[in-house]
């Protein structure tokens, strides 16, 4: 089942734009599946992300979550908890004054129970990193914790889908792989994860890679059909993973190698044979 | 000329339940012309130390030299060292306020009540060493640049007051990779050109690798490693103890090491490790 359907959709931020931001996107999303799209700034990767969410409206086309029209004003807030959405910046999404609080903010207003709430926060902390932190207030937390307290905010509204724009932009490698971990731990356990980045050792963990470039989708595939196309991919203003550029220099030696090559392990393996 | 620190003590919010030993025995010693990487995970203190160089932040035990003089000793001086040591923050760009890039440029000079030529002069050599082309960028309105663009006015906004030491606190943060290059090209060509002294804080070990010629490691307050790239990655396990990751490349070569390939220790980039590869190959091919 496609839990998210977008079907020719249009977006430009104002009427006197010449360039429409997403230019005739179709994209469908499977229940449970793990998605990465990239692209360089500006080729419309987080404008694609407010317009699921329904932060903004397609000019032209439709896009269904859940089979919910996102233009459809009295599905607004099922829509939102439906496909919760982590922002760039955590700063811009922190209300409360005590973590567990902020954590709280969002099953509060859909009215949960107030034992449900406690074990939906205890849980989503757990699930981040950050239980040791629930009575800090936010504003003593460093940027990373910061972000992986916004990620728990809306693991706590047990949305079906999570969509996170660059969430780990500001995190250090332990707390990136913190949070990827949580991801994939999430998607296991059937959560379809949309995930918006510019770390290609990211991309690679996802099931699908979709690549944006000028508001277009550009290259859609998994991990390994996407990344082969290396010269490609770099036009895009992208890189691929070192390992892959590495594999596909010793082809070009005369090594027998395969030029979809993306985790260290597979490049190991074929050369100690 | 350098900055030092020496014994370094900094502690947060002493006296309340969140008291926190930032830095603990600090010395450090960053020489003119050096271009160094700090590194260390979220919280090990990268941020408190950079902020005690140019005098942000006064340590709680311990002192800071710049060019001899103490930060803080003298409170008159500390316009001097702030002028000395530039610091350019996480995510610069939102500091930029000005109608035009070559205003918001000059804002910093035009502080020091330097005179109208030399104001311009500054804000015109400010923005080519970043490269742009001055009189193509100087009246456009920050806000209608890029991510890396407005990143790079703002630091050219900090190179205008001509610093001695410039610090860039994760200047790529939140860029892509043509944006990171972008960045980073630039900084490298900087180095080159004003033998301004680098000190540059970031995640990306990658990134790390290709450009400086000494990496200072942070953990817990402390100054747990320091050497060249080379050095530093040599010892991939203790980084991944510590919570930092390796390059990829790096961690490549661990692998093929393991499983017997004679590859050095000390290989950071696609290039090194294609030849160390190849040469391994040709090695097993003539046995």
């Amino acid at each position: 089942m496609d839990i998210i359907k977008i079907e020719n959709v249009k977006y430009k931020y104002s009427k006197e734009d010449t360039k429409y931001a997403v230019d005739t996107v179709s994209l469908n999303i499977k229940k449970g599946q793990f998605t990465a799209i990239i692209g360089h700034n500006g080729s419309g990767k987080s404008t694609l992300a407010k317009l699921i969410n329904s932060l903004l409206l397609p000019i032209e086309g439709k896009i269904y979550v859940k089979d919910m029209d996102t233009s459809d004003d009295s599905k607004l807030w099922d829509i939102r908890q439906t496909a919760g959405m982590v922002f760039q910046n955590p700063d811009n999404q922190l209300v409360a004054t005590i973590v567990e609080e902020d954590i709280a903010f969002g099953p509060e207003n859909q009215g949960v129970e107030s034992s449900e709430i406690r074990k939906r926060v205890d849980d989503a902390l757990k699930a981040v990193g950050m239980y040791e932190y629930r009575t800090r207030p936010p504003h003593m937390l460093s940027g990373g914790q910061k972000q992986r307290i916004a990620i728990a905010g809306i693991l706590a509204l047990n949305s079906d889908c999570i969509i996170l724009d660059e969430p780990t932009a500001m995190l250090d490698p332990s707390g990136r792989k913190e949070v990827m971990d949580t991801l994939k731990k999430l998607n296991k356990q059937g959560k379809t994860i949309l995930l918006i980045t510019h770390y290609m050792d990211e991309a690679v963990e996802a099931d699908r890679v979709v690549v944006m470039d000028k508001g277009n989708i550009k290259l859609d595939g998994t991990p390994k059909e996407v990344f082969k196309n290396l010269k490609e991919i770099k036009k895009f203003g992208l890189d691929v993973p070192q390992v892959t550029e590495l594999a596909q220099a010793l082809k070009e030696e005369g090594l027998n190698i395969p030029s979809d090559i993306i985790h260290i392990k597979e490049l190991v393996d074929l050369l100690c044979q | 000329m350098s900055i030092k620190a020496e014994n370094i003590k900094y502690v947060y919010s002493e006296g309340t339940p969140f008291r926190t030993l930032a830095l603990d025995d600090v010395n450090l010693s960053i020489e003119q012309g050096d271009f160094i990487g700090i590194i260390g995970h979220t919280g090990s203190g990268k941020s408190t130390l950079i902020q005690l160089f140019n005098g942000l932040e006064m340590s709680t035990e311990g002192k800071i030299l710049v060019d001899d003089i103490v930060v803080g000793q003298d409170k008159k001086k500390l316009r001097n060292i702030r002028q000395m040591v530039g610091l350019v923050f996480q995510y610069p760009e939102y500091q930029l306020f000005e109608e035009t890039v070559a205003k918001d440029v000059a804002f910093g000079p035009m502080n020091l009540k330097l005179n109208q030529e030399e104001i311009d002069k500054r804000t015109k050599e400010a923005l080519e060493l970043v490269g742009f082309n001055y009189d193509r960028i100087k009246d456009v309105s920050p806000f209608d640049l890029s991510g890396g663009q407005k990143r790079r006015v703002a630091i050219a906004g900090v190179l205008a007051m001509k610093p001695k030491y410039l610090i860039l606190d994760e200047p790529t943060a939140g860029l892509d990779p043509a944006g990171r290059n972008e960045i980073f090209e630039q900084i490298k060509k900087l180095h080159k050109i004003s033998n301004v002294t680098v000190i540059l804080v970031s995640h990306s070990m990658e990134d790390i690798a290709k450009l400086v010629n000494k990496v200072v490691v942070l953990y817990k307050g402390k100054v747990h490693m320091q050497g060249t790239p080379k050095e530093i990655y040599a010892q991939s396990e203790e980084l991944v103890r510590i919570g930092l990751g390796i390059p990829q490349i790096a961690e490549l070569a661990n692998e093929l090491r393991k499983r017997g390939f004679n590859i050095k220790s000390d290989v950071i980039t696609v290039d090194e490790a294609k030849e160390e590869i190849l040469k391994e190959i040709r090695r097993r091919k003539n046995v």
